[in-house]
């Protein structure tokens, strides 16, 4: 049995962690809870923005911090017109259509990247990719500390979107009654792009925050898909407060798990977690809706 | 008479499919011929799950992988015959089933969210078997080369082509009598309508039941197939996204809920694959970009599917997206 001066640091290193998941997940929770969609596509896309983060950095010599000027807007801009020119159309009535609409983006958007960049796993050289932070005793990594700090307040900047703008009040409303939206005259294929190209724009954002950290190949995207579902599942379906407390549980639980069972092993708590919560409590911690 | 009709062009098809041994020498292109029977084998497995009963999977792996691993653990750790192990195979893929249905129908668990939890299932399996020791792990399970009809490893191609027609002719056959079974109707009326099915007494539970089962057990027989014929397995191969996705693009491309939609998709993929590896040459990914170029298309476009396509083209009448013949909302 390890005991608190190994257990403390794992979680707090988890917490960390957590908070990037929470930042992928922030997004897809956007995206479902105004469009009612599962964005399959979402892991795809955040390996697009990594790669952008890691040419711009290799070719023009950008910081990731820097390039986050560049890559979420850009991301929004994909996003948009990939809800109004495809994943919009594709319904039929039938929520399963979207599904594997984004799942054939996926695939598309991966191999693609498997044919453009290879397999080979990159990773971008920062001066401060190896400082570390000190927090209660435990030696943290600094990107991972700025990611988590990020995290909070993108969570925080989303709300205040939500809360204080017109475009967050159509938003909310079309999110509400669709129908009742449209008559007060807001374009309802309009605000569901802009909500798709938000919560891809905070892909945008996980890209810059996560490569000093991380690394890059055409499947590093699909590791985070479930995982950023199991914490959308997890928090509630929609939820922002519910995405930031639900990804710092599964880094948690992974680093604790990884800690206990060993690293291939490690992670099947959260797949458990994902199907316990999906059988017994489908609308998560925080969620309101059935 | 419209149903024996049906029946006849089945064995008519799978009749012409059979003189292709007789007629073609290359072993190369038995194998495509071969590759296609078995990609219609596991398309139709999905096809009775989520085409006819509308429960869309993407975790068809759990039950793929069940029967390739019973086979090869049976034969490797156990020394049991692979004939054998192709029943257990079938049926260990089935109980994959009926676990993972009973976890999901009992609580009421639809659409997106069906998908979502039957990929979760397939990779729960597929860390697990990287973590045991008797399935090799990591490191995979090699079967041990020992050619013999006796052994399911046949000498030539033309052994392992009739064992995939059978196999593949039985899960045809399977789904025609299901079309035409009481059994059927309820499955198709719960894929319509599930609550207006309930109100009028079919037991949506029992009916989801006994589609998951049957598609987990033709899914793992296409699993055995593959264990016997490439004789090599790890937990990418069996549990990987890969094979769930070729699983549902088959019925998706050749048309949902139709007898015939799977062995249309499965020609017309492999097709594809063949002709792409022919025109670009082998890089990598690229006939994977067309598969999802394809999803996308058949799902925005066609959602029938080639075999909806065909027949509305005989009729002459503008195609209908499924949904808009009053197929139900989840």
């Amino acid at each position: 049995m390890p005991d608190s001066a190994i257990i403390i640091p794992s979680v707090l290193n988890g917490l960390t962690t957590g908070g990037l998941y929470a930042l992928v997940a922030l997004g897809l929770t956007l995206i479902y809870g105004v469009l009612h969609i599962i964005n399959f596509a979402h892991g795809a896309l955040l390996m697009l923005g990594l790669y952008a983060v890691y040419f711009l950095n290799v070719q023009f010599g950008l910081d990731p911090y820097a390039a986050l000027l560049i890559v979420p807007p850009a991301m929004f801009a994909l996003g948009y017109a990939l809800q109004r020119g495809i994943i919009g159309r594709a319904s039929h009535g039938r929520d399963e259509n979207i599904l594997l609409v984004t799942l054939g983006l996926s695939i598309i958007i991966e191999n693609l990247s498997l044919y453009f960049f290879r397999s080979d796993t990159r990773t971008v050289d920062t001066p401060y990719s190896f400082d570390v932070v000190e927090i209660f005793g435990a030696f943290l990594p600094y990107p991972k500390v700025v990611a988590f700090v990020g995290a909070l307040m993108t969570a925080a900047l989303l709300w205040l979107l939500m809360s204080r703008t017109d475009l967050g009040r159509a938003i909310r409303a079309l999110a509400k009654e669709r129908k009742g939206a449209q008559l007060v005259g807001i374009n309802a294929d309009h605000v569901f792009a802009m909500s798709f190209g938000l919560g891809i724009a905070c892909l945008g954002v996980a890209a810059c925050l996560l490569l000093p950290s991380y690394y890059v190949n055409p499947q590093v995207g699909s590791g985070f898909v479930l995982i950023a579902f199991t914490i959308v599942v997890l928090g509630g379906m929609g939820s922002f407060v519910g995405a930031l407390i639900g990804g710092l549980i599964i880094g948690v639980v992974e680093a604790l798990g990884g800690l206990f069972l060993g690293e291939s092993l490690g992670q099947i708590g959260i797949f458990l977690i994902f199907i316990l919560v999906l059988i017994f409590r489908p609308t998560g911690l925080f969620g309101a809706r059935a | 008479m419209k149903t024996d009709r049906k029946l006849l062009m089945l064995i008519a098809v799978f009749g012409l499919i059979g003189l292709a041994p007789m007629l073609i020498a290359q072993d190369s292109l038995l194998n495509i011929i071969i590759m296609t029977l078995y990609a219609a084998l596991l398309g139709q497995a999905w096809n009775i799950l989520g085409g006819y009963g509308g429960q869309v999977s993407f975790g068809h792996a759990a039950y793929f992988g069940t029967g390739a691993y019973a086979v090869a653990v049976l034969q490797v750790q156990f020394g049991i015959n692979p004939w054998i192990g192709l029943v257990a195979g079938g049926i260990a893929a089935a109980a994959v089933g009926a676990f993972i249905g009973f976890c999901t129908f009992r609580y009421g668990l639809r659409g997106s969210y069906f998908a979502l939890v039957t990929l979760a299932f397939a990779e729960v399996l597929r860390i697990l078997s990287n973590s045991v020791d008797f399935t090799g792990a990591g490191v995979g399970l090699l079967i041990p080369l020992e050619r013999s009809a006796a052994n399911f490893q046949f000498v030539s191609k033309e052994g392992f082509f009739w064992v995939i027609w059978i196999l593949t002719f039985a899960a045809f056959l399977t789904v025609w009598k299901i079309g035409n079974s009481r059994f059927g109707a309820q499955l198709m009326a719960v894929r319509d309508n599930e609550d207006a099915a309930r109100a009028l007494g079919v037991d949506a539970f029992r009916v989801k039941m006994g589609a998951i089962m049957l598609s987990g057990f033709f899914a793992g027989l296409a699993g055995v197939f593959y264990a016997q014929y490439f004789l090599y397995l790890d937990p990418h191969i069996a549990y990987g996204a890969a094979i769930s996705v070729e699983s549902l693009l088959v019925p998706i491309i050749g048309g949902m809920g139709t007898l015939f939609g799977p062995l249309l998709g499965a020609a017309f993929l492999h097709g594809l694959s063949e002709l792409s590896r022919a025109v670009i040459g082998d890089a990598p990914g690229i006939s994977l970009v067309l598969y999802g170029v394809l999803l996308v298309i058949m799902v925005l476009f066609v959602p029938r599917g080639l075999a909806g396509l065909a027949s509305h083209l005989r009729s002459g009448k503008p195609g209908q997206p499924r949904a808009e013949e009053g197929k139900g909302h989840a």
